[in-house]
């Protein structure tokens, strides 16, 4: 990585206190869409909410689900986390969700410039690639690395009354997952409905 | 895209040039397209994200010129399935256009999101690689869609024929989201002549 790049200059932080700190913030029932692997358990492991979509495949699409749900319920606040190597899978949704331009996105990238659950391969972006200006060049102009957790929550802050949507990239550690999702799809899915308030529980 | 809407359902060839051009561009129940935009329309389906195909040309223009439908192109098939997926179920209904090439690349997202997770995704794919294909490496993709769709006992449709296809199209559709199910409507050339020009 060139040595003037911004990911440089900020601190690694650890997924699972800044998942913990995001889901404190959030007193509105907002959405928010965990990534695969350990974006979710770390999510899992925050609290569970209904509110709270976890996947258990299909690497790369946080955002574009995330998108949806920002597209279909414009007046509520929808959150992703997404890993770095799942982000990889689908940079051309940066420039989809750029032209849809819903203010109610604010998207998290966790980079740790591995594949951690795979056994900690780099990724092919690890050494060369910077995620936020890959963001900011696909059309998202509010994009930013987080310097620290204070500047992660402030950057969280932000995006909540911004015009747009937001794209905060935070390096982390190489730590595996805080806990382990429960692996029930269709009780992630209808959990998920009752808390974006389309369906009454069973 | 001028070439592309020469190419007409079977139904409408015994107009004359000019007719076929404005039957093109209106929204008829009377052209394939103007049945999917009218049963899309019908079932609350507002959401459209597409990759496009040349046979769908007629019916993106349609459902962007029409302020009811959320439309717009995503780079990718699974993208769109994904948008789809997170709008459902948080209210808002949609469905996927694609080609069958696309469709090629969604065998992980309809295996690990919208059939275990019970989501009534539901796609239109502009069938490419049967029926006149010049390009073999189309032929070849188009073969393992069928195989794809059964492996996962995916519901899936081949329309041929304007007369059937809107009971094809709105029956579908209902019984997707009354089942919470997948299901793939494929556009055979024989209902929308398809793309037989090598260029």
């Amino acid at each position: 990585m060139n040595s003037d790049t911004p990911a440089r200059n900020t601190k690694v932080m650890n997924r699972f206190d800044l998942t913990s700190r995001l889901i404190a913030k959030l007193k509105n029932e907002e959405a928010v869409i965990g990534g695969i692997g350990n974006t979710n358990f770390d999510l899992w492991a925050a609290g569970h909410r209904p509110q709270n979509f976890y996947m258990l495949g299909s690497m790369g699409l946080a955002f574009p689900i995330a998108l949806g749900v920002a597209l279909a319920q414009p007046n509520r606040r929808v959150f992703a986390l997404e890993g770095d190597g799942s982000l990889l899978m689908q940079l051309g949704s940066l420039s989809t969700i750029a032209t849809l331009a819903p203010k109610n996105l604010t998207m998290i990238v966790m980079d740790n410039g591995i594949y951690q659950i795979t056994g900690a391969q780099p990724t092919p972006a690890a050494a060369v690639a910077d995620i936020v200006a890959i963001a900011v060049a696909s059309g998202l102009a509010n994009s930013a690395w987080a310097a620290d957790e204070e500047d992660f929550e402030r950057l969280i802050e932000q995006s909540m009354s911004a015009a747009g949507p937001a794209l905060i990239g935070v390096r982390i550690d190489d730590k595996p997952g805080v806990g382990t999702t429960r692996r029930d799809p269709v009780q992630i899915r209808e959990r998920f409905m009752h808390g974006m308030g389309v369906r009454e529980p069973l | 895209m001028a070439v592309a809407e020469e190419k007409t359902s079977p139904g409408t060839s015994e107009k004359s040039t000019s007719e076929r051009s404005t039957s093109e561009s209106s929204t008829s129940e009377k052209s394939w397209h103007g049945i999917v935009l009218q049963s899309l329309k019908r079932n609350d389906i507002r959401l459209v994200p597409y990759v496009p195909d040349r046979v769908l040309t007629t019916l993106i223009r349609n459902l962007h010129a029409d302020p009811f439908f959320t439309t717009f192109p995503a780079a990718r098939e699974e993208e769109a399935v994904g948008i789809v997926s997170g709008a459902w179920m948080a209210g808002m209904r949609g469905a996927v256009l694609m080609q069958t090439s696309g469709f090629a690349t969604l065998a992980n997202v309809l295996a690990s999101l919208a059939v275990p997770y019970q989501i009534p995704l539901i796609m239109f794919v502009s069938e490419r690689g049967t029926l006149g294909e010049f390009n073999y490496g189309q032929s070849l993709v188009c073969r393992t869609m069928r195989p794809v769709l059964d492996s996962l006992a995916m519901e899936h449709h081949t329309a041929t024929r304007l007369d059937e296809f809107e009971f094809i199209v709105d029956r579908s559709i209902k019984q997707a989201i009354a089942t919470q199910a997948p299901v793939a409507l494929i556009l055979s050339p024989l209902l929308t002549g398809g793309k037989v020009f090598d260029k």
